[in-house]
């Protein structure tokens, strides 16, 4: 019983990651209809500028308000320049500029900051608690995804910004219409999930250690997670998260054959899919004829 | 005709047949060699997720720039064709073809991975270029009779954990053992020597294993469920990143096993730092080569020749990574060959020189290990002495021990 | 009057015969000259370079399979590496478990993969989008770890080690220029079926359900059944090229078909022209030699420089290079006939 509530609880912390840089997937999904293949990587690049910044000797904290801001603009200015062009493109090519994106910040990453590991502070003590099912840390970063959950909710529910960016990304012609600047709310929309991963990012590097490839397999369960739980829906997204969470950890446990762990565990994500289609809580798309 | 001119024929006749003689022997040159230069070849995954292995690759081409600043061998500089494989095998295969029939290199070296090198085995052996000193802890390397151009280097991965399960044989005979390994050769040869080592107990004594992928993100679920099987003693065969999220977890979990830990991830500044060193105290593992970080070596003039050498030739290199000292002797082991060799620059002529190296002490190789070769043993280094963490650095303890045999 | 006109209708009538006449036989003009230039090539190149053009052949057939599937039939697969090792496995147990030669792999190769895409695609019914893209993502994540899991059949983290084919002694070729022309042969095979199926009545409900499909459905195109098939055409494509680089490779692991290898499918798809024939051989090319380039221009950061190549060509040609130059090709040549017919009809 022990250990199962020690998987459960270790799958949250893990699961929490997910559900992090799930949230900044489905952002860029709402706003902009694409898959941002790119995200762990503008994450990871963030959490070096943030690694920069303290080893230069400033507190965590005001490394991080900086880094959320830098990646902020970034994220902008990515959506402006680069996603921009092929915004009327067949949606592959979007995909493929995305997937380029992975490439170039994965690389540029390596180059400057070369592949090996490096430590990352954390602005939470590392202390076990609960009788060591869980430590104070990883109950940190779950606060802060959160947080940003909370945060994001009451943006969308309750300032204008949030309400043109939702009218921008269900209908831009009636948007326009309306007076709303669709190109401004879309590269917001990549700001903020920018600034999302970055956080995602920084959470998580003292956990995974902070190398170019930290990403690489928590942009694979992220994924997995927001569709699990509707990529249109940020609380699907976490929730989403955090059930790949626990579930990857009670099959690697329960399962004779742990090195099918991620097989199967992607095969119960895929059938949860086959009865719910559009994830547990996303909204199905009515096309109208 | 006089005596004297018969004298001074005969000598005369001799001295163009010793002169021919040595004009002929003067370089003889196979694909690859020439007066002015020697040309390797060698693949490193320089991207992916074995992309940390890629400080090897760049320590070598700091060697060889630093070799042939100094005069080069015998006067004729190394010219290193270092390529990024990514680890992927058909990737392999396509840049050593090209190395081999379109940049003409002479032998190939230290290229690094299982998989990879297995898929080139078969060419590189047909084909007769040497693949020498492959960046493999693999076993299947020492087999000179079905591929004699074949040849590893490092103390392989079960010779390693031979090493683990008769001390822990021979010490904790009633052990409870758990293992957790990566999930392809690397962490599966673990298992494999463990085993050997432990012999006819090995199924009594390891209760418990778990596996897992590089594109995992943490371990911790492997660790907690290791713990729950009620195992005193852990052995994690993990790459840097993984261990040292393994040793963060089992010390936080609060299980103290009895600790060994792959060679492969000793790194004090890449793994045991980032564990948190006192996490990692009593940690048990082998080693052949000294730990950059290791306070012992810090005076001695080995250390300083290789800290002189990072400093001057692999500045973008980091100080407490072991992949550079790897690199460093790797190095030189083929430069010692490639001087043996003369102006014999053939194919062939590498590899008898690589198959009789006796007793070469590397300076960056612990006190009392050697490389040595013979005709029918192709591991060049198969000792290895056993180091337990105490915080700061690793405390080498016991003997050199040979992991050959079983 | 009467006259006139019927000349002037049947001079235009036969000037447009003429036309089709010498369109058609222009093409296949073309395209024989190419296939007799593809043909020698290998006995002009170098031994390294005909190794690479079969790889280039090999990534074309594959991607051509992802084209059916995700260019014509609007499923988007990022699990084609997973068919890919399927078909490349089959054939290296084939081979080295139960003696079967080289040349009886394919078919079987090509089955089974026709088979798993099937399997795959009746489930994929239900997905669409970035759900599509998840499961068939899934796909590509479990091929290494099923591989690796069952070692008896595949060898698994070792591998299989297989003797490349051998050309048959009369023909006096090397084995890279023997498995070039096969290679060679199967790409022609496979554009030959792929071109038949695409311009017939599968392929034009193929298109009709990736553009409309509640309207295909509506005119009685059994969606279900032309989706499945689909998927299955498109993994047998992909299979066939999977065994033919087990061929040409000599050597599979689960190391070789890591989640990289569809994307790069994906990549080459986008490049050369996601719903064409002739982009497939774009998109083959890219894979094989922009990386190579890449590492050539920068030792340092070489994946950057071919995301920057996929950047420059998404941006210049979102269609893919077939699919820009073809509408531009296609437009000249009918001005030219028009302008031809017009011609024609002042003189007549």
């Amino acid at each position: 019983m022990h250990e199962l509530l020690q998987q459960v609880f270790s799958g949250l912390a893990a699961g929490s990651i997910y559900a992090s840089v799930a949230l900044a997937l489905v952002m860029i999904y709402r706003s902009t209809d694409l898959v941002n293949f790119a995200q762990g990587e503008m994450a990871m690049f963030s959490t070096y500028i943030a690694w920069t910044l303290v080893n230069a000797g400033l507190p965590f904290w005001g490394a991080f308000a900086i880094t959320l801001v830098v990646s902020f603009l970034g994220g902008m200015l990515i959506e402006r320049a680069l996603i921009r062009p092929v915004e009327n493109a067949p949606v592959l090519a979007a995909v493929v500029v995305t997937i380029a994106l992975l490439l170039i910040f994965n690389s540029v990453a390596g180059w400057i900051y070369s592949y090996t590991v490096q430590d990352f502070p954390s602005p939470f003590p590392d202390r076990p608690v609960f009788g060591a099912l869980i430590t104070t840390r990883d109950l940190g970063v779950i606060a802060v995804t959160l947080i940003m959950l909370l945060l994001l909710f009451l943006f969308f529910r309750f300032t204008s910004t949030g309400l043109a960016m939702r009218a921008a990304a269900q209908n831009p012609a009636s948007a326009r219409l309306c007076g709303i600047r669709v190109g401004h709310m879309l590269a917001i929309g990549w700001g903020l999930a920018a600034a999302i991963g970055a956080t995602a990012g920084i959470m998580v590097a003292p956990v995974l250690f902070l190398d170019p490839n930290m990403m690489g397999g928590v942009l694979l369960y992220a994924f997995a997670g927001a569709l699990l739980g509707g990529i249109t829906s940020p609380v699907g997204a976490v929730i989403g998260g955090l059930v790949v969470g626990v579930t990857e950890n009670l099959v690697g446990t329960y399962l004779i054959a742990s090195q099918l762990k991620l097989t199967v565990a992607l095969a119960l994500i895929v059938l949860v899919l086959v009865f719910k289609p559009n994830g547990l809580f996303g909204t199905a798309i009515v096309r109208r004829v | 005709m006089s005596p004297r001119t018969l004298t001074s024929w005969t000598l005369s006749a001799a001295g163009l047949l010793l002169a021919g003689g040595l004009a002929y022997a003067a370089g003889q040159y196979g694909p690859g060699a020439s007066d002015a230069e020697i040309k390797l070849g060698n693949t490193m995954p320089y991207s992916g997720p074995a992309s940390a292995y890629g400080a090897i690759g760049k320590a070598e081409v700091a060697y060889f720039n630093m070799i042939n600043e100094q005069g080069g061998i015998n006067g004729r500089r190394i010219n290193f064709i270092t390529r990024d494989d990514g680890y992927s095998p058909p990737k392999t295969v396509e840049l050593v073809r090209k190395m081999v029939e379109e940049d003409q290199v002479l032998a190939l070296f230290n290229t690094l991975g299982t998989p990879p090198n297995t898929a080139i085995q078969a060419y590189a052996n047909d084909n007769k270029v040497p693949q020498l000193f492959v960046a493999t802890g693999a076993d299947k390397w020492n087999d000179p009779k079905n591929h004699p151009w074949t040849m590893g280097w490092q103390p392989s991965y079960r010779i390693e954990a031979r090493i683990y399960g008769r001390y822990i044989l021979a010490n904790q005979p009633n052990a409870k053992i758990a293992v957790i390994y990566q999930n392809d050769d690397f962490g599966k040869d673990y298992l494999t020597g463990l085993r050997e080592g432990l012999g006819a107990k090995a199924d009594t004594m390891i209760v418990a294993t778990k596996t897992y992928e590089t594109t995992d993100p943490t371990v911790d679920s492997q660790i907690v469920s290791l713990q729950g099987s009620g195992a005193d003693t852990l052995l994690t065969a993990a790459t840097p990143k993984f261990a040292a999220q393994a040793i963060r977890k089992v010390f936080d979990i609060g299980w103290k096993p009895n600790h060994f830990l792959t060679n492969v991830s000793i790194s004090v500044g890449a793994v045991m730092k980032p564990a948190g060193p006192e996490k990692g105290v009593g940690i048990i593992s082998a080693g052949y080569l000294k730990e950059p970080t290791d306070p012992q070596w810090a005076n001695t003039p080995e250390y300083e020749e290789w800290l002189e050498w990072m400093k001057k030739y692999n500045s973008a290199g980091n100080l407490a990574d072991g992949n550079n000292v790897y690199g460093y002797s790797a190095a030189q082991t083929m430069v010692a060959v490639l001087r043996g060799c003369g102006d014999n620059l053939t194919r062939e002529n590498v590899m008898k020189q690589a198959a009789s190296i006796h007793d070469l002490k590397l300076p960056m190789l612990l006190p009392g290990i050697a490389v040595s070769t013979s005709a029918t043993d192709f591991a060049p280094i198969d000792q290895m002495q056993l180091e337990k963490f105490d915080g700061t650095t690793w405390q080498l303890f016991g003997d050199v021990l040979s992991g050959s045999g079983s | 009057m009467e006259k006139g006109s019927a000349a002037v209708a049947r001079t235009a009538v036969n000037v447009g015969r003429t036309d089709t006449m010498t369109a058609s036989t222009w093409r296949w003009l073309a395209t024989a000259v190419a296939i007799a230039i593809a043909a020698a090539l290998p006995f002009w190149l170098r031994n390294y370079h005909v190794f690479e053009l079969t790889m280039v052949m090999i990534y074309a057939i594959a991607v051509l399979g992802l084209n059916i599937l995700t260019g014509f039939n609007g499923q988007i697969s990022l699990g084609h590496g997973g068919f890919f090792a399927a078909g490349a496995y089959t054939a290296a147990i084939l081979m080295h478990r139960y003696g079967v030669p080289y040349w009886a792999t394919l078919a079987p190769a090509g089955l089974i993969c026709f088979v798993l895409g099937v399997l795959f695609g009746l489930p994929a019914l239900r997905f669409e989008g970035p759900y599509l893209a998840l499961v068939t993502l899934a796909m590509a994540l479990a091929t290494p770890q099923l591989l690796k899991y069952f070692d008896t059949w595949t060898g698994g983290q070792q591998g299989i080690n297989l003797v490349k084919p051998m050309p048959p002694a009369a023909l006096g070729l090397n084995q890279d220029r023997w498995i070039y022309l096969i290679a060679l042969l199967a790409l022609l095979i496979a554009i030959r079926v792929a071109a038949n199926m695409l311009n017939g009545r599968t392929g034009r409900a193929w298109v009709a359900i990736r553009d409309h499909p509640i309207a295909a459905a509506a005119m009685g195109i059994d969606t279900a059944r032309y989706k499945t098939l689909a998927f299955g055409t498109s993994t047998l494509f992909t299979g066939v090229a999977g065994a033919l680089s087990a061929f040409a490779v000599g050597y599979v692991s689960p190391e070789s078909y890591s989640l990289f290898l569809s994307v790069s499918f994906l990549v080459g798809s986008a490049v050369g022209g996601i719903s064409t024939i002739g982009g497939a051989i774009v998109g083959g090319f890219f894979i094989q030699f922009v990386p190579n380039f890449a590492n050539d221009i920068s030792d340092a950061a070489p994946w950057a420089i071919y995301g920057l190549a996929m950047l420059v060509c998404m941006y210049t040609m979102p269609h893919g290079v077939v699919g820009t130059i073809k509408p531009v090709l296609m437009h000249l040549v009918q001005r030219a006939a028009a302008a031809r017919g017009n011609r024609a009809q002042r003189s007549g």
